[in-house]
């Protein structure tokens, strides 16, 4: 084995150690194969997630932009006007809102797909699969225009409602209707996604195992209920975490069908970030994006501590 | 026993093991109107985007609602090339995603590589810098890193576009995943023969591994065809307008003129290249998403 390990560094620059036995040498090129990551890591995600937090304690403004260092240091004031802002407040509401009503619903739907596609049909199983993940590959931007055109006040689906005799509201202008659109469009470019990872998770659990709750007469919900859902558990748990963290940073939905509106109602965390940034308070925006941190690395903390057990 | 255990020739590659007839509460046949009605409301805005851009500009005024044109026209995509400027965009958006792809394809290809077949100093740091990355949202982090193309002189270019999608962690973990599962025999017996890392890695990783960089590519041209708020941050002109960029902007100009008809055409204009993909190549998106949320 020695003889091996020495034949295959045969350099003299590394010191062999048998702790790692391929070397200085080895670090080294295995740093330069990750040095085009490093350096975009470092520049787009490690540095700025640490500057966010910096920024969020200065007055940065944009005309900063070619000096962020030359600003003041004002601690926690940005975070004491957060959230004394009342449409911070709202729009922290408004998130939740979105998750709380979202999550479910996009999973339900999920997993209800799956169970469906699961089951043993098998004709056309593939093309249903096709469709229904197709919005998940599809252009948020196109889409949100389609749905604008839709549910536009005198748009396609009023048109089908007064042909039934009913009257339907203005939907994206109006405070009532305006946040169930908003959702109902991430829940549309979502579902996919938590059938495809209930179908994969479905398909590990052992048909053996039905069967024989099958033959001791053990009905389908009753099967469902004690042996698909607690072995889908860890599914079940990814699905949600990767959903919140998703629904917490919502931006193109609302942006792009109300931009926030109609007086607010569907206005973002995200959107609110973006906004402030807009007006150049790069300050506000930071500490602002930093509350959106903090409330994923909890989600992904939380995800961590329930998932680690198991894996 | 009577157990059929079929393998289908799947759309994707995963093949499903049915089980035996075994009783169900659910008839087929409702489950299969089920699945079809929730297919065609899935599928609603696809055909009101197709029956949209054919109308009219004066036919969409006239009856805003219809759900067929009466006169089908491409007058609306003929005016996107010509009045609006999205063989402009059309192009940046190519640009930018040849960029992308082409720098996700090195990047992950090399940090797979090292990741899952190297031991190293600092290797368990390197993978949770990937991991972290994953996690990181985005809106926590694009206001330092809209400070820091500023100040690269990057604002308002592709390559400013491009820049921070030039090495997707969901590229490298695609290719660690990958690498990770080929043999090491096969790199030993060459490392014998004293071959150097840098000619395993070109010379025997990455002939092997196109199933991974062909997953990469997809996922990679995925996220940069559809990203839109990076673009919209960066480009300040439409010069540099990518085409959801432009497309958000077409429509916001137009709405005061309701000029739907356009404005469905360039969604098309904007979805249709990846919808394509996705029909011929479901396979790769499903893996790419599949390792995206599995992990």
């Amino acid at each position: 084995m020695t003889a091996l390990r020495t034949s295959t560094a045969p350099n003299t620059s590394g010191v062999p150690r048998k702790r790692r036995p391929r070397g200085v040498r080895t670090s080294v090129i295995a740093w330069i194969f990750l040095a085009p990551f490093a350096i975009v890591f470092l520049t787009y995600t490690a540095i700025p997630a640490l500057a966010a937090i910096g920024f969020s304690l200065t007055d940065l403004q944009g005309r900063d932009l070619r000096n962020p260092f030359n600003v003041d240091f004002i601690a926690i004031d940005n975070y004491v006007r957060l959230f004394a802002d009342a449409r911070f407040i709202r729009d922290i509401g408004n998130t939740l809102l979105f998750v709380v009503v979202g999550v479910p619903l996009t999973m339900a739907l999920g997993f209800a797909l799956a169970l469906a596609l699961n089951s043993g049909i098998r004709r056309l199983r593939g093309v249903f699969r096709t469709i229904f993940f197709a919005p998940v590959v599809t252009n948020i931007v196109a889409i949100a225009l389609i749905w604008q055109y839709a549910f536009n006040n005198d748009g396609t689906v009023n048109n089908v409602l007064a042909n039934l005799g009913f009257a339907g509201p203005n939907w994206l202008d109006d405070t009532n209707t305006a946040m169930p659109i908003v959702i109902l469009l991430g829940i549309w470019r979502n579902f996919g996604t938590a059938m495809l990872l209930f179908l994969a998770g479905l398909q590990a659990v052992p048909e053996d195992v039905q069967e024989a709750a099958a033959l001791d007469g053990a009905g389908w919900w009753s099967r469902l209920w004690h042996i698909t859902l607690p072995l889908l558990l860890p599914t079940i748990l990814l699905i949600s975490v990767l959903l919140t963290v998703f629904y917490l940073q919502v931006f193109d939905e609302p942006y792009l069908l109300t931009d926030g509106g109609p007086l607010g109602s569907t206005e973002s965390v995200a959107l609110y970030t973006y906004k402030q940034f807009g007006f150049g308070n790069y300050g506000i925006s930071s500490a602002a994006s930093v509350v959106t941190l903090v409330l994923v690395a909890v989600v992904s903390v939380v995800q961590f501590r329930l998932l680690r057990p198991r894996t | 026993m009577t157990a059929t255990i079929e393998r289908l020739p799947d759309v994707a590659s995963e093949t499903h093991i049915a089980a035996g007839p075994r009783p169900r509460r659910v008839p087929v046949v409702l489950l299969y109107v089920a699945l079809a009605l929730f297919a065609v409301a899935t599928l609603l805005p696809f055909f009101w985007v197709i029956s949209g851009s054919l109308r009219s500009l004066d036919e969409i005024r006239a009856d805003p609602g219809a759900w067929l044109p009466t006169a089908p026209t491409l007058d609306n995509f003929a005016r996107l090339f010509s009045k609006e400027n999205f063989a402009g965009y059309l192009f940046n958006s190519v640009a930018v995603a040849i960029m992308v792809v082409l720098g996700n394809i090195l990047a992950a290809a090399a940090a797979g590589y090292a990741l899952g077949k190297l031991h190293f100093a600092g290797k368990k740091l390197a993978f949770a810098a990937v991991m972290a990355s994953l996690m990181v949202p985005f809106t926590a982090v694009f206001v330092p890193q809209f400070v820091v193309t500023v100040n690269l002189g990057l604002i308002d270019t592709l390559a400013g576009i491009a820049l921070p999608s030039l090495a997707l962690p969901i590229s490298i973990f695609i290719m660690r995943q990958y690498a990770s599962s080929i043999p090491d025999e096969l790199l030993e017996a060459a490392r014998m023969d004293g071959a150097g890392e840098f000619r395993l890695f070109f010379t025997i990783f990455l002939p092997l591994s196109g199933p991974a960089v062909a997953t990469v590519t997809i996922m990679s041209f995925l996220n940069s065809w559809n990203n839109f708020i990076w673009p919209l941050i960066v480009a300040q002109s439409s010069s540099t307008y990518t085409l959801p960029v432009g497309l958000a902007a077409t429509s916001q100009a137009s709405a005061n003129v309701t000029d739907y008809g356009l404005v469905l055409a360039g969604a098309i204009v904007v979805m249709l290249p990846v919808l394509v993909l996705f029909l011929f190549l479901q396979r790769y998106f499903v893996q790419g998403i599949a390792a995206s949320g599995l992990k």
